[in-house]
């Protein structure tokens, strides 16, 4: 164990008003909190590029962290959530130094509180948090939608078709087919995408990914522990994370994300650039966020993604075989878990029919909030 | 037109749905660095003022991107389908989530010219949506 004594301090401290019925929303009040910190510190904010927040109970909100740097106005290299309860206050900093050990950061600001007693009745918005008052009464209730308005501009921007995001469905299916553990495994083709019907056009049935259940586990330990334990070790070579949004209708670009700036600090830490990678495995929650991520990551030019896709280029035996396990398209959801697994699997040379023959290293992405937070690791097989 | 789901103000947001109500489109504009808003927030991300007025918008803007929901996705929605879900960019700048009402979901495109149309929810609260506006030649 690294031994850290001494060597991180805190240097702001902020509180917001506190009382009863104050009629503001715990996030309201972090805010509050954290002007005052930075005031206190007397940092800018432009200064902080780690954000580990206890998302307020009161008023729950998805993907808390990232939203809190959104109304900040920062994009910070990392930020998590803590959801610990009482315990994550204490936990927030045990994050916040494991953080800068790892040197993903150099300046943590940690936020908790809450509004307990300015929960709102039982209609949407309110206090809950305010991104649902602009988003659920005008029928943004869900993925198809919102990944729908990036894909447009994306189609807008670039040409980009939906033929294009069909090549991705089949490419996926098709790998699923070599899969015994897939969850869809029925072939599909590019007529069959293309008939299938419109969910939130652009989006037809075949571009969403169907909720499934299912899990992953991963262990991780140190490479001089992992040499006696049973299994060929999977390298991990690098990581990085990045934030664009945490709400895409006002995200100052729809179509080139924090899928860059998390690859490009992962690529930056393996020592590795997109022409070195053999195999991916990238969140396809929607095809087309699969083609703005080989953009993104550097694989081809901005814009490029749709005809990157096509022609068999991601399938098995083409120039990058992405989602070997047929994704959580084919695959099942998880959550990206299996994203993650059939890496490791890859690495190992083990996946059987569907093992991309000589692959040495893997990218995986993590995405949510609709393209805006993002995570990129990349794993080897050798240890560099 | 009823909808399943009913914004519900708090201190940040209420003088906006106020606004609306009355037949204004009010922007949320920071007392310290000028930048509008949107959606309201109790502080700027640009220069994290709390300081802010509530000023009327042109209520004109253009279709930045959109989605034809087709399939209802929660329960009270299937009456709703097909609707057209929009992000309208404002002349003043921020950009809004909306619906397009008043135009077939195959007549929109991205760069459309729009303008505010409130829409009654209830007895007290209107909802902003846009409908095409007609631009001089």
């Amino acid at each position: 164990m690294s031994n850290i004594r001494g060597k991180y301090a805190i240097v702001g401290v902020g509180e917001s008003d506190l009382g009863r019925h104050l009629g503001r929303s715990g996030m309201a009040l972090q805010l509050e909190a954290v002007t005052r910190a930075l005031t206190d510190a007397g940092l800018d904010k432009t200064a902080i590029d780690g954000l580990v927040t206890r998302p307020s109970h009161g008023n729950p909100q998805f993907n808390y962290s990232a939203v809190l740097a959104g109304r900040l106005g920062i994009a910070p290299s990392y930020f998590t959530d803590v959801a610990l309860s009482g315990a994550a206050s204490a936990a927030m900093i045990v994050e916040a130094v494991a953080a800068l050990e790892a040197g993903l950061c150099t300046t943590v600001l940690c936020v908790g509180g809450d509004a307990q007693t300015s929960r709102s009745g039982p209609r949407r918005g309110g206090l809950t948090n305010w991104i649902e008052d602009f988003e659920h009464p005008f029928g943004m209730l869900g993925a198809p939608e919102s990944y729908g308005l990036a894909a447009r501009r994306h189609m807008h921007e670039y040409g980009t078709t939906s033929a294009q995001f069909g090549a991705v469905a089949v490419a996926c299916r098709k790998h699923a087919c070599l899969n015994p553990t897939a969850t869809f495994r029925t072939p599909i083709t590019l007529a069959d995408h293309q008939a299938s019907r419109f969910v939130a056009e652009p989006f037809r049935l075949l571009d969403c990914c169907p909720v499934t259940d299912g899990a992953a586990a991963l262990i991780i330990t140190s490479t001089e522990r992992a040499r006696d334990l049973a299994q060929a070790p999977v390298y991990v070579l690098g990581l990085g994370q990045g934030f664009s949004h945490a709400e895409l209708p006002y995200a100052t670009s729809m179509t080139t994300v924090a899928m860059k700036s998390a690859s490009q600090r992962a690529y930056a830490m393996a020592g590795l650039g997109p022409k070195d990678i053999d195999v991916a495995q990238l969140y396809d929650c929607f095809t087309y966020v699969v083609l703005l991520t080989l953009e993104d990551y550097g694989f081809c030019a901005k814009g490029e993604g749709g005809a990157f896709v096509e022609g068999g280029r991601i399938e098995l035996g083409g120039a990058l075989p992405v989602n070997t396990g047929g994704g959580l398209l084919s695959h099942g959801h998880a959550g990206g878990a299996l994203l993650v697994s059939e890496a490791a699997i890859q690495m190992r040379g083990t996946a059987g029919e569907r093992q991309a023959r000589g692959a040495e290293t893997a990218i995986i992405s993590g995405q949510c909030a609709v393209t805006g937070i993002n995570v990129c690791l990349i794993f080897g097989k050798e240890p560099n | 037109m009823t909808r399943p789901v009913i914004p519900q103000a708090n201190l940040d947001t209420k003088p906006f749905w106020d606004g609306c109500a009355e037949g204004k489109l009010l922007l949320q504009r920071c007392s310290g660095c000028r930048a509008y808003r949107h959606p309201p927030a109790p502080i700027c991300p640009n220069c994290l003022s709390e300081d802010h007025d509530w000023v009327p918008a042109s209520g004109r803007g253009a279709v930045y991107t959109f989605v034809v929901v087709r399939e209802a996705r929660a329960k009270g929605w299937d009456k709703m389908v097909p609707y057209v879900l929009a992000v309208v960019e404002l002349e003043e700048g921020p950009r809004m989530l909306t619906n397009l009402a008043n135009v077939a979901p195959e007549k929109v495109a991205i760069g459309m010219p729009v303008e505010v149309a409130f829409a009654a929810l209830d007895g007290t609260t209107q909802l902003p949506l846009f409908q095409p506006r007609q631009v001089a030649p």
